[in-house]
């Protein structure tokens, strides 16, 4: 029963910005070893839900708790920092890109080794044995994630250079380089062709069976959606409006409604 | 035949009126400044006609040029062939271990050799100049590595020439033990700008880092008991060499050779800190906020370590600045410093070590050898720099990433593909 322990779980979160209400009372939970999809419309909310959830907004009700696998605790995450949502270990990609440009692909996944890493300023200059030593650490370590989503060739070259698919997966890479136990997936297939979609597929999948990795996505291709993920959530207007697995989903009357925008009046 | 050479004839003749425009515009510009000229004894107007029509003259066939270079620009072919002539250059050197140690050991023995071969007056210069390297390599922390865009960092220079002045002045403190002192007094008032700042970006930044450079220099100029104000500080003891009594040009020798190897250190450090954990959260930093924070790194400590390791390096050159003057007053650290260090860095090449070296010694000696041409000095000054701005937009050497080779893995990985290939 490893499945059924809780590593996230949301309730209540409610967002407003100003008079808007962005995200409205929604429940939401991801078991360990699950990928579990939110979906809903443009403007849903779904993107806000996860600058929530990673920090970058404070939301301005309900609870956020984490329950890192492994350790006996619970961590409640509103008003924590980003840095430290991350060092508690969940991280995310984003749905704009948001590599380092001007960085090498290399050192774009060696950043994120940050938080799991001590070095400071007089280990850099002096570079002791254990400054050295570190530093060969997060090296191995990024090219290993980097074979990993298979970007190994393009190790050296500036982050900005890669092609777009290629972008999308060293954001996955450099993600994972925190040593998540939850990798938040920000649209992880826009603008990629069927072809890089389904490579996505088996990477996503791979990542969390050999990392041991949950993952919460939100994703537009439902293609992709149905086929890899256990339970999917649905929002709409700041609304969590259907939740189930993949097949209830499909067949759920809201979410036919949300998305081709019949309009009954009940 | 005819129809042929006719679009090329009216493309000559619209180029040839678009200078024409051109020269007579600059000649309608620079008339009442070149033409008109006051005698104010006789109270008569000098009208100085045949100026204009050497600068119409001039200006003819500068403005093809410009217009050349500005297509050249456009096309970026020229740009880009420069580059990866650059870039070809600079991983010859690179690779070439012995053409890299040949070139290093001519500069150091040229370096070494420098005081000895030219006059005083050009150690000097050259003393300056190495101080203004510093300043750019400590700048290029803060605005190069973390994109904190940082108008007023003459205040750090400032704090550390006259923590060393005032400790000389009141308790006789030596240069060597005010040195560490100094930078660590501007590695704290860097600090302590920085916790202020720390919200801030881009234009805000450096609008409160400016009001921070000025506030310190008001402060400096008008709290008399504290800073003597105005008239300065003279009499700063240069530095101690082994209780050797020196004559002056012994002293800017040995001064020269201070600065020398505070600049080499410099150089190691930033070298070793771009290239370290520390250093690519800076350039994270600079690349993208929000990403640099989701990735882990705590935004507040490492803008802090950025100014207040910026700001040391102003710290340490403040302090050589009063042993090399032996007289400060705030006269030295107005806003034009500021504008000059920065300048460096942008000119020279942000983030590139070897740019702002470059940078620092074209800015610096540029004005010092163009005395010659005296008045005109600053005109050129200012318009070569516009020129690089316009044409080199990422400076004269651009930044490069350290590389890293993995050849065991990728020759296993190339092997493995191999096989499968002729499996």
């Amino acid at each position: 029963m490893r499945e059924m322990l809780q590593v996230l779980d949301i309730q209540q979160l409610t967002m407003d910005f100003g008079g808007l209400r962005a995200i409205d009372g929604v429940d939401l939970e991801v078991r360990q070893g699950e990928i579990v999809a939110l979906i809903g419309p443009n403007g849903a909310g779904k993107t806000t839900f996860f600058n929530c959830v990673t920090g970058v907004y404070e939301p301005t009700g309900g609870r956020m708790t984490v329950r890192p696998p492994g350790k006996n605790v619970a961590v409640r995450l509103n008003r924590l920092k980003p840095n430290i949502i991350t060092e508690h270990g969940l991280a995310r990609t984003f749905q704009n890109i948001r590599l380092f440009q001007n960085m090498t692909v290399l050192e774009n996944v060696m950043v994120a080794r940050h938080c799991r890493t001590r070095s400071g300023i007089l280990g850099a200059i002096f570079k002791n044995a254990g400054n050295r030593r570190e530093e060969q650490e997060i090296v191995d370590f990024s090219y290993g994630l980097l074979e990993k989503v298979g970007l190994q060739m393009h190790v050296n070259d500036l982050a900005r250079e890669l092609p777009y698919g290629a972008q999308r997966r060293l954001e996955i890479a450099r993600a994972l380089a925190t040593e998540p136990f939850l990798l938040l997936l920000d649209e992880p297939a826009a603008g990629m062709n069927p072809r890089e979609t389904s490579e996505l597929d088996a990477l996503i999948t791979r990542i969390r069976d050999d990392e041991g990795v949950s993952i919460l996505l939100i994703e537009h291709d439902m293609k992709l959606v149905m086929s890899i993920s256990q339970r999917i959530y649905v929002m709409d207007y700041g609304r969590l409006i259907a939740q189930g697995t993949p097949k209830e989903i499909a067949e759920n009357p809201n979410v036919i409604k949300a998305y081709l925008g019949e309009t009954f009046d009940a | 035949m005819k129809a042929q050479s006719l679009p090329f004839i009216r493309r000559a003749a619209s180029e040839i009126f678009q200078s024409l425009l051109v020269s007579c515009w600059f000649m309608f510009l620079t008339f009442p400044i070149m033409v008109i000229k006051v005698n104010p004894l006789e109270r008569t107007i000098d009208w100085q006609w045949m100026r204009l029509v050497w600068i119409g003259l001039a200006v003819f066939p500068l403005s093809f040029v410009w217009r050349w270079l500005m297509k050249r620009k456009e096309h970026g072919g020229g740009q880009d062939g420069e580059d990866s002539w650059q870039k070809r250059l600079g991983e010859k050197i690179r690779a070439d271990r012995k053409i890299y140690t040949a070139l290093l050991a001519i500069l150091a023995v040229f370096v070494a050799a420098f005081p000895f071969m030219f006059s005083s007056y050009q150690t000097q210069i050259m003393i300056s100049a190495l101080m203004y390297v510093m300043l750019g390599l400590g700048l290029n922390i803060v605005v190069g590595l973390a994109g904190l865009l940082d108008l007023g960092y003459v205040a750090f220079y400032a704090v550390g020439a006259y923590s060393y002045a005032l400790l000389n002045h009141h308790f006789g403190l030596g240069f060597w033990p005010a040195l560490p002192l100094g930078a660590g007094l501007a590695a704290v008032c860097g600090i302590l700008l920085g916790f202020p700042v720390l919200r801030l970006r881009g234009d805000y930044l450096a609008i409160v880092t400016l009001g921070f450079g000025e506030i310190i220099r008001l402060v400096l100029e008008n709290w008399n008991a504290f800073s003597f104000g105005p008239s300065g500080i003279a009499g700063i003891s240069r530095p101690w060499f082994f209780g050797a009594d020196l004559s002056l040009g012994q002293h800017t020798v040995f001064l020269y050779f201070i600065v020398l190897i505070l600049v080499g250190f410099t150089i190691l450090v930033v070298n070793r800190l771009r290239n370290s954990r520390i250093g690519r959260a800076w350039i994270a930093l600079r690349e993208d906020e929000v990403a640099c924070q989701a990735m882990g790194i705590d935004k507040t400590r490492t803008k802090l370590t950025a100014f207040a390791l910026g700001a040391t390096w102003a710290g340490f050159v403040g302090c050589v600045f009063a042993a090399k003057t032996t007289f400060i007053n705030p006269a030295s650290f107005t806003f034009m410093e500021s504008a000059i260090i920065l300048s460096i860095v942008v000119l020279g090449g942000m983030g590139s070590i070897i740019g702002v070296i470059v940078g620092a010694m074209v800015l610096i000696l540029l004005p010092e050898y163009l005395r010659a041409f005296s008045e005109y000095r600053m005109l050129v000054f200012g318009a070569s720099m516009v020129l690089i701005m316009v044409f080199r937009p990422q400076g004269i050497i651009v930044g490069v990433r350290q590389h890293y080779r993995f050849g065991r893995k990728e020759s296993t990985e190339e092997q493995g593909e191999r096989d499968a290939a002729s499996a």
